[in-house]
C-alpha cells in the first residue's frame, strides 16, 4: 500500500503509513534533501547529500520497493577548472507536466533550474536563469551560495513556471523556461540597507506555494516577513503584526481555499527557536486580515523545534497538514491544524515532508 | 602497474573493486578505473573533476599535491588510496 506521506531526513528516507506508523523506507544514514512523489505518478524522486561522495539522484519505479541511481545534475564544465561549479545540493524537485513522469525540475545549490524530459537520465542547465545568477551575483541564503528551493508549475499551463530564490526573489517563465522574469515586486528585505529594501533581486524568500485552484494567489515565507500575491506573483503584500513572529521558514496553503494560509513562526535569525519555548503554528483563514495561534497537541514548554522550509505540507484534499521539525518530532494534523497528534519523536532531524 | 583502492565507506553506494590500471599520473589511473565503473566517477570527483573537497588520495603514503588536476606521478608499482576524509561530517 502506498504510504500517506513521506519524510526526508538527516538520516534517511522514511514512510508515514495511514495507520500513522512510521518506518524506513531505504539511504539510512544518508541525508535526503528532497523527495518528489505522488500517488498519481509512477515515478518517485529521491535526491541524496552524501557530503565526502556528492549529491545523487535515485528513482524508484515501483512507488519506494526499490530505488536505482539515476544521473544528477551536473554544471557545465569551465576552461578553468578552478573556478568552475560544481553540484552542492538538490533542494527542491517538481513534475513539469500534469499527466508526465518523466519531465522534471531540479532546483539545485549553487543557484540552478534544471530540467530533465528523460526521467532524471539527463539534466539541462536552465541557461537563462544561469546567466542572470552569474550577472546579478545571486548571494546566499541559508547556505553560501544562492538556492532554487521552491518551484511552482502553473496548474492552467506548465509553460508557466515560478521559482523562488534564496536570495534572488521570485522568478517566472511564461515560455517552460526560455525567458524569465523577476517577480518579487513589494518584497523588502529588512536585512539590507533602506535605499536597497525594495530591491527585487536582493529577497529572501523561504518558501513560495501556489493555491491549487486559484493559481493566482501565491504566498511566501520570507526571511523577514509574510507576503502573498493574489495577481499571479506580479506584486506581492506584506502581512505584518503576526504574533507571536513574522520569521520563519514554512507555509503551506489551502488547494482550494487561497485565503487559508499557516507558517510555522520562531525568533528570527539569530536564535531560530520557538517563542518562548513553544512551538506554534499560525494560521490565516482570510488571506492575512487575521492570524490564529494554534497549538493544541504541540509542545507549549521546553521546546526547540525549527521546522525548515520543507517541513510541512498540505495534502491535495485539504484536509490534514504534517510537520517534521529539526528534533525529530513529527505531527499530523486531521483537522487543519486545530489540533495536532505526535507520529514520532525519535526520528532524525526532518528536511522535508511530502504527502502523496 | 599502479594499483588504485578505495575506500570501504564506499562500497555500500557502488561497486569499487581494487583495481591495477596503466597510468602515470593519479588522473590517469582514476580515468581507467572510471572507465569501467559507471557512476563511480560522481563520487570521487566533482563537477569539474576536481577531487571532492572531503576524499584524500595518497600515493604511495604522500597526500595527493594537485587535487584540481591530479597532475601527481605515479609508478610502476605504486600504491594509490582513495580515502574518505574525516573533515566533512
Amino acid at each position: 500500500m502506498k504510504p500517506l506521506a513521506l519524510i526526508s531526513t538527516r538520516k534517511g528516507l522514511f514512510r508515514l503509513n495511514h495507520d500513522k506508523t512510521v518506518e524506513p523506507v531505504g539511504f539510512l544514514g544518508v541525508p535526503v534533501s528532497m523527495v518528489l512523489a505522488a500517488k498519481d505518478r509512477v515515478r518517485w524522486f529521491a535526491a541524496l547529500d552524501h557530503g565526502h561522495f556528492g549529491v545523487k539522484l535515485h528513482r524508484s519505479d515501483d512507488y519506494g520497493e526499490s530505488w536505482q541511481e539515476i544521473a544528477t545534475p551536473a554544471y557545465p564544465k569551465t576552461e578553468n577548472k578552478e573556478e568552475g561549479d560544481s553540484l552542492k545540493l538538490i533542494w527542491s524537485l517538481a513534475y513539469a507536466e500534469p499527466d508526465s513522469s518523466d519531465r522534471l525540475w531540479a532546483g539545485t545549490v549553487p543557484g540552478g533550474l534544471f530540467y530533465s524530459d528523460d526521467g532524471g537520465e539527463n539534466w539541462q542547465l536552465n541557461q537563462f536563469l544561469w546567466q542572470k545568477k552569474q550577472e546579478q551575483g545571486w548571494f546566499g541564503g541559508g547556505f553560501d551560495e544562492a538556492g532554487i528551493h521552491s518551484i511552482c508549475v502553473d496548474p492552467r499551463d506548465s509553460n508557466e513556471v515560478k521559482v523562488a530564490v534564496s536570495c534572488a526573489g521570485v522568478w517566472v517563465t511564461k515560455d517552460k523556461g526560455e525567458t524569465w522574469q523577476i517577480s518579487a515586486q513589494g518584497m523588502r528585505a529588512a536585512y539590507m540597507p533602506p535605499e536597497k529594501e525594495f530591491e527585487q533581486i536582493i529577497q529572501d524568500p523561504h518558501l513560495m506555494v501556489q493555491c491549487a485552484s486559484e493559481p493566482d494567489c501565491l504566498w511566501v515565507q520570507h526571511h523577514n516577513g509574510i507576503f502573498k500575491s493574489t495577481d499571479n506573483a506580479a506584486s506581492w503584500q506584506e502581512v505584518k503584526d503576526v504574533a507571536p513572529s513574522v520569521f520563519g521558514f514554512a507555509t503551506a496553503v489551502h488547494p482550494t481555499d487561497p485565503n487559508k494560509a499557516w507558517f510555522v513562526p520562531g525568533i528570527k535569525d539569530e536564535c531560530r527557536i520557538p517563542v518562548d519555548g513553544k512551538l506554534v503554528v499560525t494560521q490565516t483563514l482570510d488571506g492575512g486580515e487575521s492570524f490564529e495561534q494554534l497549538s493544541e497537541g504541540l509542545p507549549q514548554e521546553l521546546s526547540y523545534d525549527l521546522v525548515f522550509r520543507h517541513g510541512m505540507d498540505i495534502d491535495s484534499s485539504g484536509e490534514k497538514l504534517l510537520m517534521g521539525s529539526t528534533t525529530g518530532n513529527l505531527w499530523i494534523s486531521e483537522d487543519l491544524g486545530e489540533s495536532w497528534g505526535c507520529v514520532s519523536n525519535h526520528l532524525p532531524p526532518v528536511y522535508a515532508v511530502k504527502f502523496l | 602497474m599502479p594499483k588504485v583502492t578505495f575506500t570501504e565507506n564506499l562500497v555500500r553506494h557502488i561497486d569499487c573493486p581494487a583495481c591495477e590500471v596503466d597510468a602515470n599520473t593519479v588522473a590517469e589511473a582514476l580515468q581507467k578505473v572510471f572507465a569501467q565503473y559507471e557512476r563511480l566517477g560522481t563520487y570521487i570527483l566533482d563537477d569539474q573533476g576536481r577531487l571532492r573537497k572531503h576524499i584524500l588520495i595518497s600515493v604511495d603514503d604522500n597526500l595527493l599535491n594537485d587535487r584540481i588536476h591530479l597532475s601527481d606521478p605515479v609508478k610502476q608499482h605504486s600504491e594509490i588510496y582513495v580515502l574518505q576524509a574525516l573533515s566533512g561530517g
